[in-house]
């Protein structure tokens, strides 16, 4: 064989979207040489679904991401057109920051932070083979026949692996957005033995612009104050642009209703697993009969375009039902459709075959990243990109793998579900998935992550001073606050009975004060001790003060969490050999093969006495060793 | 894991009527102290001697004497800091005694925990690793047995559905959490805290009731049977009064039979005294019969009483063919041995019917060795009465307590005008000390909640 070689690589990434963006990146940036693969270089970073970026628990991985050094909080706030923070009112765990994007300006504008980056180059090409040599990956063959060879690949396709659109009865072989399909890579992903699944998902109707009688919509303005993701990103002014809500109709259900046997997903036609929490507006009506109306978002898809996304409008309905149902929403009556609402199938990994480090098991050098392995969600997609590039970076340097545990980040959460659990549906990250939440907090991000992708090498010297400095300033407020005692008298009174607190009679110290629900930092001005801050140094100090008691009881259980993580169980046991283990725990113990009790504890099939035999085992191991020693 | 104390009982209620509970861990003596009174603190005790005390409860009462033994790291089983209490109390105070132990801050052992440690510790041989193992798998699925029977019916309902109206007041609280623009109602705190206030009120029961758990509450059952005026209901009394009576709920105490909760040596057990049986043509004492031959059905065991003054008559014997009839285990018991002057024919009659107990009620003779009988038979046929058993009950309810704590958390949380994320944080956690028991995952089933109840979606 006479094979041309196109090029030799220290990393390949098959998939240029927003998991395949940040696994380029990050071996680039640590010196390494890299090539990213996309089937299409105009859909780079592209958005299929909703044009925005962020929202519960994904934007606190979007913080993340960016504490670790990754990219999407930088695009995002480069090209968002609204701002919002979200669960303002209901508490500091669960705040989270969600923003409107333009869709075609952040698809260009990582597009160019690839092209600029050194030791990256960019690549159109299908990627059709994966090759491999002894257990250990060699390279890739794309379309053409050329042949790339690399030490590590990371496969990051979306949903583009024989990809297959759904309108009614019309059913094409087709990636989203009209792309290219990968119709060939699941074949070689077989062949090395790696079990694939298939995934559905969805995505609604874009409307023109032109066409929405907006007086019968409500108004969703941006907020006022900006809150970026990055923490790189200093104070913005932007011109914001607004969302709009309207509903569904007793109309619009009938509609449905009347149609139901058109739909594919009750004809039968999909077989692929849909998610729970994205089920399209026919599941909803089918499942919950008795609700009558249903929100829908009406979203600008950027500055350039008229195109407007339809959340909650998720369809697979055959052309002409969608085109009823949408203009059965109150000033959508005259709506002109731009693109249809379609369901995609497409082929996806059993994430439970792979590490923590999402390198898959018995391939050396393999990793995977997003929508690949069962997740759903630009932002999970970025995350989990960010860890396997850093992964492959590490491997290639003879470093210890970056796994961040449940404790640590959502990120860590996400990968230990994936990895531990598996999924049997597109897996979407919520604040309620972390058991730690109070401590995963989008304002610590950096706290949590920052010395990690400093240690890594991701994060510049630029952003560790000013994560140095911003804690510098947090611990020098907090001690300030401790040190300080306020008198008992009439304009103290005063200014906590109009606050509606308790009066004192003997002096209090500020950190006391603030512990009080009702006085908030910004309150202490009014009695001249405040302190002039940047706003994300007071959100830390209020925080880690208001909820003292609370994070103590977390860092607790953080505490504990930990002595299971530390605990490594050796890569060569042989499970089913282990005296004891029920048969079910020893089968999932040899597949999973966890790296730590702790992981072990999660799996399920595997019970606290299981665990309590495995600490036996591991004794009697590690004993035997040390005799075998003194020998 | 390793460096938290633990307690458990080490020794069965069993024949012996007594019960070692054991403490190993650092806390051990400092544990012990807040419970124990004796000439010496356990602190200041010497290592490996034993001390008679008394165990005092939270409100300053004696609860029981007992034997201490304290034991200093390394000589001990495992090699943690030992003490072992000794005590004659039985079920009832083992399970207080266990239960006053986990509230000074021991956790409960889990099956086979005090070998685990002994091993970990390096007190066991290597050679023994697999036994070990062993152990703590086999213990384990005995006590998961034991729970599932423990749970079965009531309690376990009960239980059910508090947990699952933390379920749903979670899911109701996460999903405003979650998906902030959905348009579900949004929980309030005032509206979490009367939740939690009601779901607090159901658990609270749920403890008080569970003290004595199934097998109290039901307990073995021991039925009195004999013709009229044979002495059962002077038996009943001196049983009743002589052993603290169980305070009991139960309704459906008949007219025709009267039942009374003892606690005879630790066991639990339920006194019926049957109307006199007799074949009779009255209409209304016919129906007593009848009622009285079904709790003669239902029992453990039964007891015979025969007035021996009147002699061994074919009444009676008739009756203990009933009795043979339904294969039931019974103990005879010839009363009124003071009215028999002829003291010849009460030894004839002995070593006719050599199992049989001659007793005077009256002047309180044979009723202890009617009590031994009893205690013997419970301890060796029923399986329910072992330390499994009182371990498994003690266990539940200190998950049920800490449960609870939380619980009181969370409604501090709302009367302090905290954010619902510290709301939803104890009662997850609370949710999941109740998963402990049922076995069941918090998040899981939150998450679960959340897809199911709520329409959410793109």
């Amino acid at each position: 064989m006479s094979d041309f070689i196109g090029g030799e690589y220290d990393v390949i990434v098959v998939g240029a979207g927003h998991a395949g963006c940040e696994a380029a990146l990050a071996p680039a940036r640590l010196g390494l040489k890299t090539a990213i693969f996309s089937l299409n270089l105009d859909s780079i970073a592209n958005m299929p679904c909703n044009p925005n970026i962020g929202g519960t628990a994904k934007g606190q991985l979007v913080r993340e991401v960016d504490a670790l050094g990754g990219q999407m909080g930088i695009s995002a706030d480069a090209n968002f057109i609204q701002s919002k923070i979200l669960n303002r009112a209901k508490g500091p765990a669960v705040y989270s920051l969600r923003a409107q994007i333009d869709r075609r300006a952040y698809s260009d504008y990582m597009k160019k932070v690839l092209e600029m980056q050194e030791n990256l180059d960019i690549k159109q090409a299908e990627v059709t083979d994966i090759l491999c040599e002894n257990g250990k990956v060699k390279g890739v063959r794309v379309h053409t026949g050329t042949i790339y060879n690399c030490k590590a690949l990371i496969l990051t396709t979306g949903t583009y692996l024989k990809g297959c659109i759904i309108i009614g009865d019309s059913k094409v072989s087709s990636g989203p957005d009209g792309l290219l399909p990968a119709n060939k890579l699941s074949d070689s992903l077989k062949e090395l033995g790696i079990e694939i699944m298939r995934f559905k998902t969805g995505t609604p109707a874009r409307i023109n612009e032109r066409s929405i009688d907006f007086s019968k919509l409500i108004e969703q303005p941006g907020d006022e104050e900006i809150v970026p993701f990055s923490f790189m990103t200093g104070e913005v002014k932007k011109e914001q642009v607004s969302c709009y809500m309207t509903h569904t109709t007793a109309e619009t259900h009938k509609i449905i209703r009347e149609n139901l046997h058109r739909a594919p997903m009750y004809s039968g036609d999909i077989k692929g697993i849909g998610a729970r929490y994205c089920p399209s507006i026919e599941d909803k009506i089918v499942r919950f009969a008795d609700k009558e109306s249903h929100q829908v978002f009406v979203e600008p898809m950027g500055l350039g375009t008229k195109e407007m996304y339809l959340q909650g409008m998720s369809t697979s309905m055959p052309e002409d039902v969608q085109l009823k149902m949408v203009r059965s929403l109150p000033g959508l009556e005259n709506a002109q459709i731009m693109r249809p609402a379609y369901a995609i199938e497409y082929d996806c990994i059993n994430p439970a075959q792979l590490k923590l480090s999402l390198e898959i098991k018995g391939i050396d050098g393999l990793f995977f990243a997003g929508q690949i392995n069962g997740s759903s969600g630009y932002e999970e997609a970025a995350a989990q990109g960010l860890i396997a590039g850093i992964n492959a970076a590490m491997k290639l340097q003879n470093r210890e793998p970056l796994i961040l545990d449940r404790s640590q980040a959502y990120i860590g959460v996400l990968i230990d579900d994936l990895v531990t659990k598996g999924t049997n549906e597109p897996y979407r990250m919520m604040t309620s998935r972390a058991e730690h939440r109070l401590y995963l907090r989008q304002d610590n991000a950096d706290v949590r992550l920052t010395p990690i992708g400093y240690e890594i090498g991701l994060v510049s010297q630029e952003r560790y001073n000013r994560f140095i400095e911003k804690s510098k300033m947090v611990e020098k407020d907090i001690k300030r606050l401790k040190d300080t005692i306020i008198p008992a008298n009439d304009t103290n009174n005063d200014f906590l009975a109009r606050h509606g607190s308790n009066k004192i009679v003997s002096g209090i110290k500020l950190y006391d004060l603030l512990k009080r629900p009702e006085i908030e930092y910004k309150h202490l001005s009014e009695i001249g001790q405040d302190a002039e801050l940047p706003k994300e140094v007071i959100e830390q100090v209020s925080v880690s003060i208001k909820y003292e008691g609370y994070l103590k009881r977390q860092m607790a259980q953080i505490e504990q969490f930990k002595r299971m993580e530390e605990r490594r169980m050796p890569e060569d046991i042989d499970y089913s050999q282990i005296h004891g283990l029920r048969i079910e725990a020893r089968q999932k113990l040899n597949s999973i093969r966890p790296q730590s009790l702790g992981q072990a504890s999660r799996i399920s099939g595997v019970s606290p006495a299981d665990i309590s035999v495995l600490l036996v085992y591991l004794e009697s191991r590690k004993r035997k060793l040390s005799e075998g020693q003194s020998c | 894991m390793k460096n938290d104390t633990i307690a458990g009982v080490s020794t069965a209620v069993g024949n012996s009527g007594i019960s070692v509970i054991r403490l190993s861990g650092p806390e051990a003596f400092l544990i012990a102290d807040k419970v124990f009174r004796g000439k010496n603190t356990v602190s200041d005790q010497k290592s490996h001697t034993i001390q008679y005390g008394k165990i005092i409860s939270d409100t300053n009462e004696v609860m029981d004497e007992v034997l201490l033994s304290k034991m200093e790291a390394p000589r001990t089983y495992t090699r943690e800091d030992v003490v072992e209490i000794s005590s004659h109390g039985g079920y009832t105070i083992a399970v207080s005694l266990l239960n006053l132990l986990y509230k000074h801050g021991a956790r409960p052992a889990e099956p086979g925990e005090f070998t685990k440690r002994a091993f970990l510790n390096g007190r066991i041989d290597l050679s023994q690793a697999e036994a070990v193992m062993d152990i703590i798998q086999a213990r384990t699925q005995r006590v998961s047995k034991v729970a599932v029977r423990q749970l079965e019916g009531s309690v376990s309902q009960i239980l059910n559905e508090i947990r699952e109206k933390i379920i749903i007041l979670l899911s109701n609280i996460e999903v405003n959490l979650d998906y902030p623009e959905y348009d579900a109602e949004e929980v309030t705190l005032v509206q979490a805290g009367k939740e939690t206030e009601g779901i607090i009120v159901e658990l609270e029961k749920l403890i008080n009731s569970f003290h004595f758990g199934k097998l109290l509450r039901e307990g073995m059952e021991v039925v009195i049977t004999g013709r009229p005026n044979v002495g059962k209901s002077s038996l009943m009394n001196r049983l009743t009064r002589k052993n603290r009576s169980i305070v009991t709920d139960i309704p459906g105490t008949t007219r025709d039979t009267i039942e009374e909760f003892v606690n005879i040596k630790g066991i639990p057990v339920k006194l019926v005294d049957t109307a006199g049986v007799r074949e009779t043509l009255d209409q209304v004492e016919q129906q007593g019969v009848e009622r009285s031959i079904k709790a003669i059905k239902d029992a453990d065991l039964v007891v015979v009483l025969v007035d021996l003054s009147q002699g061994f008559i074919s009444e009676d014997k008739i009756l203990l063919n009933k009795v043979l009839e339904h294969n039931k285990p019974y103990v005879l018991c010839f009363n009124k041995t003071d009215l028999i002057k002829d003291k010849a024919s009460i030894n004839e009659m002995s070593e006719t019917y050599s199992d049989a107990i001659f007793m005077s009620i009256s002047e309180n003779k044979g009723v202890d060795e009617l009590e031994e009988r009893i205690f013997g038979f419970a301890t060796e046929n029923s399986q329910d009465i072992d330390n499994q058993v009182l371990i498994t009950n003690a266990r539940h309810e200190h998950q049920l307590k800490k449960a609870k704590e939380y619980l009181e958390s969370a409604l501090k949380a709302c009367d302090l005008k905290m954010s619902l994320d510290m709301v939803a944080l104890d009662l997850k956690v609370a949710l999941e000390e109740l998963g402990k028991i049922t076995g069941h995952h918090a998040d899981q089933d939150v998450i679960n909640a959340i897809f199911s109840r709520f329409c959410l979606g793109k």
